[in-house]
């Protein structure tokens, strides 16, 4: 061939890659097109999207209508989702019952509630350590300004409801649990027997029944263990419900994370002649959280998730107040919506729960990386 | 040379009150009598107050209203039952509507479930992501929106039984829920069911066997297709042979109704896609995270040793990714189970809607329906666990 040129060694230009060897076309081959089969499957998921999207697009933001009176006003304007019913209740849906003159309270807590969290999740916060106080502070600071009393108009608890009333359950939840799964999963990796059969019990039966009949306790039969006479507040029942609860799921997590420890470290914390507290404090605790982080967190998703069920014994969180806007004549039928909605809400959170924590972990990730 | 270092000796064998205290064996004790004291303080003060409530309000305690009529009616029943029955009645009724609820989720969320981590593997970009999606916007909204969600859309968007939407005039789907032919046995149906039966037996049987003669032998026996043959093929032989002894009542389209056929309920559906869906997603995760864990050298190593693909898969991939696989799974099994008590929010009647809900609201025995309820689930949770554990160690991986 006389196209053949000759180079001396070393002054060879570089030549482009093959076409379709690089760049967007290989991972395109790659991704969609590397066999027959996948052919196939990229054709076949092409047409289940073609299928989904567009009537989903339309029905979630062509069509719908976002201001509207009634739901019969609705239909005339627009054939999709119907937004301005929850546009309607949106104050319902955020506040529940709160009174309308008091919600800047509600507005002021969860402002604190962001300034109180940001030191917690975020080490490198300018003035941390004495933001880490007001953190400290905040749970009663809260129960203050939601409360009321000292000064401020007081409000029952029942009036709480809505997307604030799922945040109050929530956070107190994981405030409370965290610390007790922590103990009862100490308690039952103990050597006193006593103390581990205690703890397995409460762990194992937490586990062994639904939240839901937990609930049911709380409402029905709880004033049974009490002093004849005496009675207290349905959402503190349900709190202490939920974090006990939560914290036998925490419990077993974090025991996940404890067993992982080998048996050496718990040896040298001794030959050091830390005292049991001081070696948990400082040896073994810290690196079995780092482990059970994801578990943790996924513990804490589940809460949040968990405390829609309040509404079976009557609490009117953002599903309570959707079902009983629903009973509005002029709104029946608009469920769809409601539900949506709501689910939005929890995605937003639950997700960005998870999304911290996979931060968490890449963070905290001192080992090798394989 | 003579030391100079004052040893201060071994400690001196004597008793004294400090040393209780700082001598960890006879701390241990200290805190566990403690904590046993408190424990029984607080138990001994529940039930005391439990007794004074109980004389305060007159009530008895017993179990004897569950022989009571009911005088409430359960749309969806698995046994025969009336607004006569007893209360005791209704909470079988509810049992084995959880239990109904439990066992079909359980094996569709695990269809499901498999199929979407298979996919959230796949080098497929557009299919890998697709799953991703579906898994991360299921798995972060509560369950309970799920379940209202599918049975509000059931309820609204299905079409009224007069105009329901119909399968060769034989499946009806409608806001009634979803009606199909009702099978009647024949007498010699039981015929099918003993060949059912045995073929399993033999199955089973067949398999020992042929593992006996590989191990001793090293022949190879076609065993998965003798097993599909005498589970699958012997009872419709039977069937063909003692001449189809079923018969179907076909459901027909009535005026406001469907008559005839075998319906299911609308809330038994929503509440069965939803649980499975949900659950699916989680499964999907664990599945993943099992395949993913299996070191990609076994199965080179094993093709390396001229293996087959399908027995590597068999044989050495499944059985390594099944260990990591089946723990997680047995807790997302307990957990369909116990959200199934979510049935209550829909209108489904499990154990917590019946003996938990109506028979508690009516009898007025909180107590003694909560006990039932709770240990029910705890004997549940419990037996599921255990079955599971048992099957965990048997594929446990057995070190030396």
């Amino acid at each position: 061939m006389d196209t053949v040129q000759k180079y001396t060694p070393g002054e060879h230009p570089d030549l482009k890659p093959p076409i379709g060897q690089t760049g967007l076309l290989l991972w395109l081959r790659k991704n969609f097109f590397s066999s027959t089969f996948n052919v196939v499957l990229t054709l076949a998921t092409l047409y289940f999207l073609y299928l989904i999207i567009p009537p989903l697009v339309k029905w979630l933001f062509v069509d719908s209508v976002f201001v509207a009176d009634s739901r019969a006003h609705c239909r005339e304007l627009g054939t999709g989702a119907c937004w301005g019913f929850i546009g309607k209740r949106l104050g319902q849906f955020t506040y529940g019952f709160y009174p309308i003159e008091e919600r800047w309270r509600v507005n002021l807590a969860f402002v604190l509630f962001i300034v109180a969290t940001l030191p917690v999740l975020w080490d490198k916060m300018p003035w941390r350590r004495n933001l880490l106080w007001f953190s400290l502070a905040f749970p009663f600071l809260a129960a203050w300004l939601l409360l009321g009393g000292f000064g401020l108009e007081p409000v029952a608890t029942d009036k709480f409801g809505g997307f604030m009333l799922t945040m109050v359950i929530g956070v107190t939840g994981i405030v409370v649990s965290l610390p007790l799964g922590i103990l009862l999963a100490l308690g039952r990796q103990s050597n006193l027997h006593f103390i581990r059969w205690l703890c397995t019990g409460f762990i194992e039966f937490f586990r062994g029944v639904p939240l839901i009949t937990l609930l049911f306790v709380a409402s029905t039969m709880l004033n049974y263990f009490l002093p004849p006479g005496s009675t207290f507040d349905l959402l503190l029942r349900v709190l202490i419900m939920v974090s006990l609860f939560s914290a036998a799921y925490l419990a077993e997590v974090v025991r996940g994370g404890l067993q992982a420890i080998p048996k050496g470290q718990h040896e040298a914390a001794d030959a050091m002649g830390l005292k049991y507290w001081a070696s948990m404090r400082l040896i073994v605790l810290p690196q079995a959280l780092k482990i059970s982080i994801p578990g943790i967190v996924n513990t804490f998703i589940g809460l949040f998730k968990d405390s829609t069920l309040v509404i079976v014994i009557g609490l009117l969180d953002p599903l309570g107040i959707g079902r009983a806007s629903l009973s509005d004549a002029t709104w029946q039928g608009l469920s769809t919506e409601v539900y949506v909605f709501i689910a939005l809400f929890f995605f937003l959170c639950c997700f960005g729960m998870s999304r911290y924590s996979i931060y968490l972990e890449n963070k905290l990730h001192t080992g090798h990386r394989n | 040379m003579a030391t100079t270092l004052d040893h201060s000796g071994p400690p001196k064998s004597g008793f004294s009150i400090g040393k209780i205290w700082t001598d960890k064996k006879s701390r241990g004790v200290i805190i566990q009598v403690i904590a046993m004291a408190i424990f029984c303080a607080i138990l001994f003060y529940l039930a005391s107050n439990v007794v004074g409530n109980f004389q305060k309000l007159g009530k008895p305690f017993g179990f004897d209203f569950l022989n009571q009529p009911s005088n409430y009616d359960i749309n969806q029943t698995l046994i025969d039952y009336n607004s006569q029955s007893s209360h005791g009645r209704a909470a079988v009724v509810g049992i084995l509507n959880t239990l109904l609820i439990a066992f079909c989720g359980i094996i569709l969320a695990t269809i499901l479930g498999f199929i979407l981590g298979v996919l959230r593997l796949s080098p497929n970009w557009l299919v890998n992501k697709l799953a991703y999606c579906y898994i991360e916007f299921v798995r972060n909204v509560p369950v309970l929106v799920h379940i209202l969600l599918v049975h509000g859309i059931l309820v609204h968007s299905l079409p009224h039984p007069k105009q329901a939407i119909s399968v060769a005039d034989k499946f009806f789907l409608s806001n009634r829920g979803f009606t199909m032919p009702q099978p009647l046995f024949q007498p010699l149906f039981w015929l099918v069911v003993a060949a059912f039966v045995f073929g399993i037996v033999f199955a089973f049987w067949y398999r020992r066997t042929a593992r006996i003669k590989q191990a001793a032998t090293g022949e190879q026996s076609p065993v998965f297709w003798v097993m599909l043959a005498s589970i699958v093929g012997l009872p419709i032989l039977a069937y063909l042979l003692t001449g189809l002894p079923i018969e179907w009542q076909v459901p027909q389209q009535g005026k406001f109704n469907l008559k005839g056929g075998m319906a299911i309920k609308p809330e038994f559906i929503a509440l069965w896609l939803a649980l499975s869906l949900y659950t699916a997603a989680f499964i999907a995760e664990i599945v993943r995270a099992g395949i993913m864990a299996v070191n990609k050298g076994q199965s080179e190593a094993a093709l390396a040793l001229g293996l087959p693909r399908e027995k590597t898969m068999n044989l050495v991939v499944i059985p390594q990714a099944l260990r990591v696989i089946i723990p997680p799974l047995t807790s997302q099994y307990l957990n369909i189970t116990k959200n199934s008590s979510l049935a209550i929010a829909i209108g489904y009647m499990d154990i917590v809607a019946t003996i938990g809900g109506i028979s508690l609201n009516q009898t007025g025995r909180e107590m003694e329906c909560m006990i039932i309820v709770l240990s029910l689930y705890l004997l549940f949770s419990l037996t599921i666990s255990m079955i599971m554990n048992w099957y965990n160690k048997r594929i446990a991986l057995v070190e030396r």
